[in-house]
C-alpha cells in the first residue's frame, strides 16, 4: 500500500462514524441501482418469454404489431401463401387471446390462453411437471401453471373448470411459466384458442416459420415479406426486440425503471459528496500541512481520490452481496431481478464514478487551502 | 558560505481594507548556510510572515526572494509547491504530525510528496529519525509521544529530504526548558552541516547561546543584526 492509500485509509478509519454513514449511502444508492436496473434486465427478459420460447426461425404478423400480447390478426389463407415461399419448412399458426376462467366454486378471472397445434412445432408450454405436451390435443385438455392453481381454483392434474361454457381439464402442469401481467398462461390448441377467446375460425395470431435447413434467413424473409400482403415478417431476434422495446420504453416502464436509478445515483452522491466534503474539512490543517512540505495539488487530490474509491469498493462489496440475497429472494416471483455479471460491472464502475464525482466537492475545498494556516494553528 | 534563501526590499500587506496590516514594511535578510540564525522579535512583528515569505508559501507584496540563487518571482503556486519540497525543511510550533501515521511514515511523507518511495524511502526516514535520537521510537504515533519527541520527529521530516534552507517557527514555544534545549541542540547540529542553514523564528532569548547570527524584527523592520555567541563550526563535508 503507498503511503497516498495508506494516508487514505487511515484519513477514513479515522473517523468510524463517518465511514458507516458514507457507506451506508453508497450501499442504499447502489442497491437501489440495483434493484431498478435488475428489474429492468428481468422484465426485459421475462416480456419476451414466449418469443423465446417459440419455435420459429421467423414471425409472419400484422403490419403494426408492436410485441406478442398485441391481439391483431391473420387470415389463415396467407398461411398457404407462406408455405409455397422457396426456402420455407414449416409454418405454424398460433393464436392469442384473453378469455374469463370459471372456477369450479362459480368465480372468473382472466387468463391469456395460447393455442398453437401440439403435432407441429410452435409454441407449446415448457418445464413441464405432470402430463405430456401431446395431450393437449384431447378435447377439453389445457396446460396451466402451478403457481397459478390458487387463482385457476383447481388442484391439479385432471382438475376441470369452465372457459366459454366449455369443460376444460387440466392435462399438463407446468413449473415457472409466470407472466409480468400476473395473468395466468393458458396453453391449448389453436382451434379451442379461437372458441375460448371468442375468435373467428379463420384467424390466427401469428405463423411460426421454420425455414429449410439450407435456406438462408434473411432471404426468405425478404421473400415472404415481398410476397405476402399486409403483413410483417421480423427474425425472432428482431420480434423480442421490438416487443422489449415496446413494453420497456413505450409503456414507461423502462424509463421509470431508469429514473428510479438515477435518483439512487444523485442521493448516494450527495450523500458520498457530504461526508467526504466534511472529512476534508476536519483533516483540512493536515492537507495544509501538505500542501506547506511541498506536496504537489495532485498528490493532495489523490489522497481525496482515494478515500472515495476506497468507500467505493467497501460500498460496493456490501451492495454486491444485498443485490445478491434480493436476486435470490425475487427468484420465483412474477418479475424475477436479474444479475448479470455485465451489471455486476457496470454497478462497479457506476459506484467508482459515483464516489471520485463526489470528491469534486472535498478537492474544491483543498484547492482553497492556505498553506499560511500551519503557522497560525 | 553561500545564500540559500535570500529575500530584499520585502513588503508585505496583510487583510483587506480597514484590516489592512503591513506586516512588513521593507525587509532584507538572507540565510547562508552553516549558520543558525535567530529570528527574534515581539509578538505582532512580522516574523511569521517573514519566514512564510523566506519559505515560499506567501509571496510578497513588494520585494524579491530567491531559493538558492533562483527568483521566485511570478512563480505559480504548484512551482513554488516544487522549490518548498526540493530546497524548504520546515518545523512548526505545534508540529502538525499526522496523527494516524507512525513516526517512520510522518518523516517518509516528506519523501513521498518528491515522489522518492520504497525501501530506500523508509531506511532514509529511518536514519533521520534516529539523527534526531527517535531510534527507538520508529512506530510510534503522534499520540504516544512527548511533546519534544513530536518535535523531533517533525525536524526529522524537514531535514529527510536534504532540504537546505530549515525553517522553524517558534519551535520550542510550546515545550518545557529541557526539551526546548535538546530541540536546539538538535537545530544547530543540523547548522553544522556545510549544505545546509537554519533559520529560527523565537521571541525567548533562552535560544541566543545557540546562535551564530541573531535578527531582530520590529514593527515589520529590521532594526538589528549581530554575530551571535555560538561558533559557526561547519563540519568539512566529505
Ligand atoms: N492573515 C492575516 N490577515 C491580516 N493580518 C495578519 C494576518 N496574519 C498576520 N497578520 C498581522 O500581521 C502582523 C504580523 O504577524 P506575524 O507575522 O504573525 O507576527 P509574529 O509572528 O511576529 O507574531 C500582525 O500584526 C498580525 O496581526
Ligand atoms: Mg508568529
Amino acid at each position: 500500500m503507498s503511503l497516498i492509500q495508506k494516508l487514505a485509509f487511515r484519513n477514513l478509519f479515522h473517523d468510524r462514524l463517518r465511514l458507516i454513514a458514507t457507506v451506508i449511502g453508497i450501499v442504499f444508492s447502489i442497491v437501489l441501482v440495483t434493484v431498478q436496473m435488475g428489474l429492468y434486465l428481468g422484465f426485459g427478459r421475462m416480456v419476451t418469454t414466449m418469443i423465446d420460447r417459440a419455435d420459429a426461425d421467423l414471425w409472419i404478423m400484422p403490419q403494426g404489431t408492436k410485441c406478442f400480447e398485441d391481439p391483431a390478426l391473420l387470415d389463415v389463407r396467407k398461411r398457404f401463401r407462406a408455405l409455397s415461399i422457396e426456402g420455407v419448412a414449416q409454418v405454424n399458426p398460433v393464436v392469442i387471446g384473453f378469455a374469463d376462467w370459471r372456477t369450479p366454486a362459480g368465480t372468473t378471472t382472466p387468463v391469456f390462453v395460447v393455442g398453437s397445434d401440439v403435432k407441429n412445432g410452435g409454441l407449446h408450454p415448457w418445464n413441464v411437471i405432470e402430463g405430456q405436451v401431446e395431450s393437449l390435443s384431447i378435447p377439453d385438455a389445457v396446460a396451466a401453471d402451478q403457481s397459478y392453481f390458487d387463482r385457476l381454483g383447481v388442484e391439479g392434474l385432471g382438475s376441470t373448470a369452465e372457459i366459454r361454457q366449455q369443460k376444460v381439464r387440466i392435462a399438463v402442469v407446468t413449473s415457472g411459466i409466470r407472466s409480468f401481467t400476473t395473468t395466468p398462461y393458458v396453453f391449448t390448441t389453436t382451434e379451442r384458442a379461437r372458441q375460448y377467446a371468442g375468435l373467428p375460425s379463420a384467424k390466427a395470431t401469428y405463423f411460426l416459420v421454420r425455414v429449410a435447413p439450407n435456406a438462408d434467413i434473411e432471404q426468405t424473409r425478404r421473400r415472404l415479406a415481398a410476397n405476402i400482403d399486409e403483413v410483417e415478417v421480423l427474425t425472432t431476434a428482431e420480434f423480442r426486440e421490438r416487443s422489449r422495446s415496446f413494453w420497456l420504453f413505450d409503456t414507461g416502464a423502462g424509463m421509470a425503471l431508469f429514473a428510479g436509478a438515477l435518483l439512487g445515483i444523485i442521493v448516494g452522491t450527495v450523500i458520498v459528496a457530504q461526508t467526504l466534503y466534511s472529512s476534508t474539512k476536519d483533516h483540512l490543517d493536515e492537507f495544509a500541512t501538505l500542501r506547506a512540505i511541498g506536496s504537489s495539488g495532485s498528490y493532495i487530490y489523490q489522497v481525496i481520490i482515494w478515500q472515495a474509491m476506497i468507500s467505493a469498493i467497501i460500498g460496493f462489496c456490501l451492495a454486491a452481496i444485498a443485490g445478491f440475497a434480493i436476486t435470490a429472494l425475487t427468484a420465483g416471483s412474477a418479475l424475477p431481478i436479474l444479475m448479470t455479471p455485465l451489471l455486476l460491472a457496470g454497478l462497479f464502475a457506476l459506484t467508482v464514478a459515483m464516489c471520485v464525482a463526489s470528491a469534486i466537492a472535498a478537492i474544491v475545498k483543498v484547492m482553497r487551502v492556505d498553506p499560511a494556516m500551519v503557522f497560525s494553528r | 558560505m553561500t545564500a540559500v534563501l535570500q529575500a530584499e526590499n520585502i513588503v508585505k500587506v496583510l487583510g483587506q481594507g480597514a484590516a489592512e496590516v503591513h506586516a512588513l514594511k521593507g525587509v532584507n535578510v538572507s540565510l547562508g548556510t552553516g549558520e543558525l540564525t535567530l529570528l527574534m522579535g515581539p509578538s505582532g512583528s512580522g516574523k511569521t510572515t517573514l519566514l512564510s515569505i523566506l519559505g515560499c508559501i506567501l509571496s510578497p507584496t513588494e520585494g524579491a526572494v530567491s531559493v538558492g540563487g533562483q527568483s521566485t518571482e511570478g512563480a505559480e503556486p504548484e512551482e513554488l509547491a516544487d522549490l518548498r519540497r526540493r530546497n524548504i525543511g520546515f518545523v512548526f510550533q505545534s508540529y502538525h504530525l499526522f496523527p494516524t501515521l507512525t513516526a517512520t511514515d510522518n518523516v517518509r511523507l516528506a519523501l513521498d510528496v518528491r515522489g522518492e518511495r520504497g525501501r530506500k524511502a523508509v531506511s532514509r526516514a529511518r536514519d533521520a529519525l534516529a539523527m534526531v535520537g527517535l531510534a527507538h521510537k520508529l512506530t510510534s504515533f503522534p499520540g504516544q509521544m512527548s511533546g519534544g519527541e513530536q518535535q523531533r520527529v517533525a525536524i526529522a521530516r524537514a531535514i529527510v529530504g536534504d532540504a537546505s534552507a530549515i525553517l522553524a517557527d517558534e519551535p520550542t514555544a510550546a515545550l518545557d526548558s529541557e526539551n526546548g534545549h535538546a530541540i536546539m541542540t538538535i537545530l544547530s547540529e543540523i547548522a553544522s552541516d556545510a549544505a545546509r542553514g537554519v533559520l529560527v523564528v523565537t521571541h525567548d532569548p533562552r535560544l541566543l547561546p545557540f546562535a551564530t547570527r541573531i535578527v531582530r524584527i520590529e514593527d515589520g523592520r529590521i532594526v538589528s543584526e549581530e554575530q551571535g555567541q555560538a561558533k559557526r563550526k561547519v563540519k568539512a563535508n566529505a
